[in-house]
């Protein structure tokens, strides 16, 4: 398609023609991009005080386009993207500031019922683990076919030849006979499948994918990858693939966003980030990916645990564990610098929250 | 399924067997002589009334021949007859056992209404005054034993306010006390069960997901998560009721309600050994034909069961 092929070259360079394009084609008309986080910020009420989850994270995606968001767990990639299904669990979390914006209006200012009525059909989730994400209780179909019962008032009759017609799609064999079956009678990629469907049943517009591929068979992963990013591309769907595998995202992604402690420390194009990392924990992350020419040496890991969220320490929160960490790394929180060439060529989409990201990206 | 339900047609047989061989055996380990309580103190009686009785009650075979006698009849519905009012156990007890039915359907009732409304709300306003309140007075419930329970109802709404009479009668007003203090320990109960497991639930990634499809809150808590936490507490109820239906001793005789309760601990007293026998069976057979219901339930409701 041309303008997916548009799109990849120029994201993250202000408005384009090719938002343009995608926004017409999805019905806002107002040449912004799909969805825009803007400074989120969330927060979850403890015994022991406030955790900061998110501090201050902003991103776009675009229809048609694929975010990557990279980071261990509890770096806040989960959180934000439950803040912006609006599903995090109040109490104790809730979003402490900051604006998500879909197809330009900040949903966040939305009544609790606008808000559920995009869930699932402008936008749908779909999580890590599918076998306990299903209800053991109702069938597939059933679970299915609830989409179309709620979101379309079809009957329990249509919904279900909407439901078998989702598990061809996503290619489910003998879709007319399995579709009374329950979750525990399917493998684990199938079960993967059938929460793509779900999620995919209403044609949304932006899906976010929670670590789609994490608990299943390495075999299988590709193949459910490879079903996500094809009917992403022919449903032209904006999609954010929160991941922690590098290797998952140099497939499918367009662009990187790196997590750490609730900020975003590194944005990039996919294919540069493997290349000039530029900031010290991306390079770490790519640091730990075991290779073959390697083979028998000591992986890499990087030192320490990531922050506690109730005391994130001062200044730079990576500076406990990073090796080029300076005094000012541990007073100042260093701001998401754009990242340019040494000759100071811009980097569209490149940014890096390090202050000393030229050293690392030129050094 | 259905070979699921035979093997648990088979186990039911195999505990009934075992219940009344127990029981059977306890009754004659107990002092005292059936024979005595109905001919009269040993002085006065007569050799010849005494092995004339313990004829016409087969009392004079053996312990297992006995048994094999009882077994035998029980099996084509057939008590035998008491030892004082000389009639059909089973003519004696039909009524009585009407009587703590109504009793038990009454309680239950009470007890999955109240219970799990209880939990529910509980739940769903988890640390709100009205939880707190619900932790507090379960714990006091469950604290309290059935006969105190009994009395203070009846000091309180059939002595001084004078809502309902004193002792029970066919009336459903003479109904409320005693299946009130029958229900108020099981609806604590089920009130935390019910709470727990919501919670629990509530919890669990599917409801996570119910939430993310867009669904109304109503058909996510109804749909999504009742059904889930419906299945230990269908279980207990399940139980509970079977409990119930077998008579409750102190509940009867507290309001005078005459159902088996009140029927064993009267037959206890006189040795009338058929009634005790024959109450106990009922009791024990009533019991696992319900624990056999609740495991069909429990298949109905989640297919885990049913299909593996």
């Amino acid at each position: 398609m041309l303008r997916d092929n548009i799109s990849k070259q120029d994201e993250g360079g202000g408005v384009t023609t090719s938002e343009i394009l995608s926004v017409a084609e999805t019905g806002g008309g107002t040449g912004v991009p799909l969805l825009e986080v803007d400074n989120l910020q969330v927060e979850f009420k403890t015994r022991d005080g406030v955790a900061k989850a998110v501090n201050g994270v902003s991103y776009s995606v675009s229809a048609g386009e694929t975010l990557a968001v990279l980071g261990e767990s509890g770096s806040g990639k989960s959180v934000t993207a439950q803040a912006i299904m609006g599903i995090l669990d109040s109490p104790p979390g809730r979003v402490a500031g900051g604006e998500v914006r879909f197809h330009g209006k900040d949903i966040l200012k939305m009544s609790d019922e606008e808000r559920r009525k995009l869930r699932g059909d402008k936008m749908a989730m779909i999580f890590q683990d599918a076998l306990s994400s299903l209800n053991p209780v109702y069938s597939v179909g059933d679970q299915l076919g609830e989409m179309f019962r709620v979101h379309r008032g079809m009957s329990k009759k249509d919904a279900k030849v909407k439901a078998i017609e989702l598990m061809d799609r996503v290619k489910i064999p003998a879709a007319k006979a399995r579709v009374g079956d329950y979750p525990h009678q399917f493998s684990g990629g199938m079960r993967q499948r059938i929460m793509i469907a779900m999620a995919l049943a209403l044609e949304p517009d932006l899906i976010i994918a929670d670590e789609p591929t994490t608990a299943l068979d390495v075999t299988v992963q590709a193949q459910v990858m490879d079903l996500l990013a094809e009917l992403q591309r022919e449903m032209n769907m904006g999609l954010i693939l929160i991941t922690h595998d590098l290797g998952v995202v140099a497939d499918v992604a367009d662009k990187i966003a790196v997590m750490y402690a609730g900020r975003i420390v590194e944005t990039a194009p996919v294919h540069e980030i493997y290349k000039r990392p530029s900031h010290p924990y991306t390079r770490g992350l790519l640091d730990s990916i075991p290779r073959l020419d390697q083979k028998g040496q000591e992986l890499y890991a990087i030192k320490g645990l990531p922050p506690n969220l109730l005391r994130i320490p001062a200044g730079c929160a990576f500076s406990p564990r990073c090796p080029k960490a300076q005094d000012i790394c541990r007073t100042e929180i260093p701001v998401l610098h754009p990242v340019t060439e040494q000759d100071g060529t811009e980097l569209p989409g490149r940014g890096s929250a390090c202050h000393f990201w030229k050293d690392q990206i030129h050094g | 399924m259905g070979r699921y339900v035979a093997r648990r047609l088979g186990q039911m047989v195999i505990v009934l067997i075992g219940a009344t061989m127990v029981l059977f055996a306890c009754l004659f380990v107990l002092p005292g002589d059936p024979v005595g309580s109905i001919a009269g103190s040993d002085k006065a009686r007569d050799p010849a009334v005494v092995a004339e009785l313990k004829a016409r009650y087969g009392l004079d075979k053996s312990l297992p021949e006995q048994y094999v006698n009882y077994v035998s009849k029980v099996a084509t519905g057939d008590l035998g007859e008491d030892f004082i009012q000389r009639r059909e156990v089973s003519e004696i007890l039909g009524p009585k056992l009407a009587n703590t039915a109504k009793l038990a359907l009454l309680a239950i009732t009470l007890v999955t209404v109240f219970g799990m409304g209880v939990g529910i709300i509980a739940a769903l306003y988890r640390y709100s005054i009205l939880d707190m309140a619900t932790t507090f007075f379960t714990t006091m419930a469950v604290g309290f034993p059935t006969f105190v329970i009994g009395m203070l109802l009846m000091k309180w709404f059939a002595v001084e306010l004078q809502w309902f009479p004193q002792l029970g009668g066919d009336k459903l007003e003479g109904m409320v006390l005693p299946a009130v203090t029958l229900a108020i320990t099981d609806i604590a109960f089920v009130a935390r069960l019910t709470r727990g497991t919501m919670l629990e639930v509530l919890r669990a990634d599917y409801v996570k997901t119910a939430v993310a499809k867009g669904l109304p809150r109503r058909r996510v808590l109804f749909k999504h998560v009742l059904r889930n936490s419906s299945i230990p507490v269908v279980t207990y109820l399940g139980i509970s009721f079977g409990a119930l239906l077998g008579g409750a001793l102190i509940t009867e005789a507290i309001f005078n309600w005459d159902g088996v309760g009140l029927a064993l601990v009267q037959a206890i007293q006189q040795q009338n050994n058929p009634i005790v026998i024959g109450v106990v069976t009922y009791s024990v057979a009533i019991f696992v034909v319900l624990s056999l219901i609740v495991d069909l339930l429990y298949a109905a409701l989640d297919p885990r069961i049913r299909l593996s």
